[in-house]
C-alpha cells in the first residue's frame, strides 16, 4: 500500500527522468548533506534574531569574507583550508566582538529598522572592500584530494567532503544548543532573549553578552565559510545569495528555534538538488519555491512553539 | 540610607514624576500609595536605574547615584521585584533564581536557603516558571530578588491577582527577609495592607507626593482622598 504511493510520489518528483531508486536516494542524501551546510549558514542568523532581535543583512557577506580570509591564510602559510580554521576562527571572533561593541550595540533593542539599515550598509561596504582587495574574479579554497574522494555505498558514490561538512555542521549545532540550554551563560542568553529589560534588572550585562554572542556567531560563520569555499567557487558578490539560503533555513524552521533552523536547511538543500535533477539551472529556484509553499502553509515556520 | 530629592522622570516629552522627595531609613518599610498611573512604578524603575534621572536626585548613603545602571544599583544593594513578576519563561525556576544570584551581591540568601524556606518551591525547582501557579510565581520573583542580597528591596504590586492565602505567603517570605535589617519599599493596591506592613507611607498622585507620614497613625480618610484625588 505504502510502496506504490511512494513510487507515484517519486515519479512526480522526477518527471523527466526514468525513475531510478538509486538516483532518488543519492539525490536525497546529497541534498541532506548540502542542506546541513545551509543550516550552518543559517545558524548565525538564527542566533542573532533569537537573542538580539536583530537581522544581519550582511550575514552572507561575512560568509564570503570568511572564505577570502581563509584563502589569504592558505596562500600565506602552508596550512590547508581546514587547518586555516585555527587562525580564522579567533580572527572571526574578534571581528564579531568589535562589530557589536563599535556598531551594533548602538542600534539593538531600539526599532527593528535601524539594525536592518546599518547592516544593509555594511553589506555594501564589505562587498566593495572585497572587490577592491581581491578583484571581482571568482576563487575557491583548495580542497585537494578531499574534493575527489567518495565513499561507495550500494552502487552510489557519496562525496567525502560533503560528509565531513555535514558532520561538522551537526557537531556545531549540538555544541551551540548545549551551550544555550545547559550552561549558566546559556541561561543568561535565554533570559535576554525572553526579556531584555528584566535581564538587566537581575544584573545581566546585556551589551557585553551581545558582544560575545556576535563573536560566537562569526565563529560559526567562519566554519561555514571554509566548508563553503572548499565546495563552491565564490566572488565578492556571492554574499546576498548566501544570505537568502540562510534566511530561508531560519524562517522555514521557525524563528528562534535552532534545531528548526537545522531542519529548515536540510529541506532547502534537498529541494535544490531535486530541482537541479529536473533542470540543472533550476536548483535554487526550486529551493525558493518549496520555501514559499511551506511559508504559505505554515507562516509561523514548521517548528514554531519549540524553545529557542 | 536612601534619599530622593526633587526627582523628576520623563518618558520622552511626557513628565511622569514631579519633584518627588522621599527617604528610606535602614531597616525601614515604606509604602507608596496611589491610583493606577500615579507614577509608583516609574519611581521604582528610576531608583533601580531602569530609567535615567538626574544624578543628584537619588542619594544612596549620601552618594549621588541617580541615573546609574541597573548593575551598579544592584551591586549597591538596590533590587526591584518588577510589576507582573516578569519571570523568564525559557528558564526553570532554579535557573531564574541562580541567574540573579550569580549577578547579585554575595550574602546570606542563596537558592539553597530559599528552597529550604520554601519546600513547595524546592519541589518544582526544575520546572519551567510558566508552569507554576500565580502565587508560586510571585514567590520565585521575590526569591530571585532576595538572592541578590539587597539592602533595599523594591516590591511592585507583589500581591496583585493572588488568592488571600498566597498573599499571606508572599508577605511571610518578605517579613522573614526583613528580620536581617533589609529596607523595603512597597507598592500595594490594598491600602489597609499597605499601611499595616509599613512604618511610613507616601501618597502619590499624578506624579507628585501629596501626603506622607507614619503608617500607624495614618488618617484613612485623608489617605483615601489622596488616593482618589478628591
Ligand atoms: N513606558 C512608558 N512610556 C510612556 N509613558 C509611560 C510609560 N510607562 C508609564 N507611563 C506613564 O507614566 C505614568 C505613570 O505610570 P506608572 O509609573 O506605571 O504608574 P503606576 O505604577 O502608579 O500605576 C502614567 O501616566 C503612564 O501612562
Ligand atoms: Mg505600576
Amino acid at each position: 500500500m505504502a510502496r506504490p504511493l511512494m513510487l507515484t510520489i517519486m515519479r512526480l518528483l522526477t518527471p523527466t527522468l526514468e525513475f531510478d531508486m538509486l538516483v532518488f536516494i543519492e539525490t536525497l542524501i546529497n541534498g541532506l548533506l548540502l542542506g546541513a551546510l545551509y543550516a550552518l549558514f543559517g545558524m548565525g542568523l538564527s542566533l542573532s534574531l533569537g537573542v538580539m532581535r536583530m537581522i544581519n543583512i550582511a550575514h552572507g557577506d561575512f560568509i564570503v569574507l570568511g572564505a577570502y580570509l581563509s584563502s589569504v591564510i592558505v596562500m600565506s602559510t602552508d596550512l590547508g583550508p581546514l587547518a586555516s580554521l585555527l587562525l580564522l576562527l579567533p580572527l572571526m571572533f574578534v571581528i564579531g566582538w568589535l562589530l557589536q561593541v563599535v556598531l551594533f550595540n548602538r542600534v539593538v533593542g531600539r526599532d527593528p529598522l535601524s539594525p536592518l539599515l546599518l547592516t544593509f550598509g555594511l553589506s555594501i561596504v564589505i562587498q566593495n572592500l572585497l572587490q577592491e582587495g581581491f578583484s571581482a574574479d571568482t576563487r575557491s579554497l583548495p580542497a585537494g584530494d578531499l574534493a575527489l574522494q567518495g565513499v561507495e555505498l550500494g552502487g552510489m558514490s557519496i562525496g567525502v567532503l560533503p560528509l565531513i561538512s555535514a558532520a561538522i555542521s551537526i557537531a556545531v549545532f549540538w555544541f551551540i544548543n548545549r551551550l544555550i540550554h545547559r550552561s549558566p551563560v546559556g541561561a543568561a542568553v535565554r533570559a535576554v532573549a525572553d526579556d531584555q529589560e528584566t535581564a538587566r534588572l537581575v544584573g545581566v550585562n546585556d551589551k557585553r553578552l551581545f558582544a560575545y554572542m556576535t563573536g560566537l556567531i562569526l565563529v560559526t560563520v567562519g566554519i561555514a565559510s571554509v566548508l563553503y569555499g572548499m565546495r563552491t567557487p565564490f566572488s565578492p558578490a556571492s554574499g546576498p545569495e548566501r544570505l537568502i539560503f540562510s534566511f530561508e533555513a531560519v524562517v522555514l524552521g521557525g524563528l528562534g528555534n535552532l534545531w528548526g533552523t537545522f531542519i529548515g536547511g536540510l529541506i532547502i538543500g534537498v529541494s535544490q538538488l531535486f530541482g537541479a535533477r529536473i533542470d540543472t539551472g533550476l536548483g535554487p529556484f526550486f529551493g525558493h519555491l518549496v520555501f514559499l509553499l511551506a511559508l504559505i502553509a505554515r507562516p509561523q515556520g514548521l517548528f514554531k512553539g519549540g524553545k529557542s | 540610607m536612601l534619599e530622593v530629592n526633587s526627582l523628576s522622570a520623563y518618558y520622552g516629552l511626557f513628565q511622569a514624576l514631579f519633584d518627588v522627595d522621599l527617604r528610606v531609613e535602614e531597616g525601614e518599610c515604606i509604602s507608596l500609595i496611589g491610583a493606577n498611573g500615579a507614577g509608583k512604578t516609574t519611581l521604582m524603575r528610576a531608583l533601580v536605574g531602569a530609567l535615567k534621572v538626574d544624578s543628584a536626585s537619588v542619594l544612596f548613603e549620601g552618594q549621588p547615584v541617580g541615573g546609574q545602571s541597573e548593575r551598579q544599583q544592584l551591586a549597591r544593594g538596590v533590587t526591584l521585584v518588577p510589576e507582573g513578576r516578569r519571570l523568564f519563561p525559557s528558564l526553570t525556576v532554579r535557573e531564574n533564581i541562580e541567574l540573579a544570584q550569580h549577578h547579585g551581591r554575595p550574602g546570606k540568601w542563596d537558592a539553597e536557603l530559599l528552597f529550604q524556606e520554601l519546600p513547595a518551591l524546592a519541589e518544582v525547582q526544575n520546572r519551567m516558571s510558566t508552569e507554576l501557579s500565580g502565587g508560586q510565581q510571585q514567590l520565585v520573583a521575590i526569591s530571585r530578588a532576595l538572592v541578590t542580597n539587597p539592602r533595599l528591596l523594591l516590591c511592585d504590586e507583589i500581591s496583585l491577582g493572588l488568592s488571600p492565602y498566597a498573599v499571606d505567603e508572599v508577605y511571610r517570605l518578605l517579613n522573614r527577609a526583613r528580620k536581617d535589617g533589609m529596607s523595603v519599599v512597597l507598592v500595594e493596591q490594598n491600602v489597609q495592607r499597605a499601611l499595616a506592613e509599613a512604618d511610613r507611607f507616601y501618597c502619590i498622585q499624578k506624579g507628585r507626593v501629596v501626603l506622607d507620614g507614619p503608617a500607624a497613625d495614618a488618617d484613612h480618610h485623608a489617605v483615601a482622598n489622596a488616593y482618589f484625588g478628591v
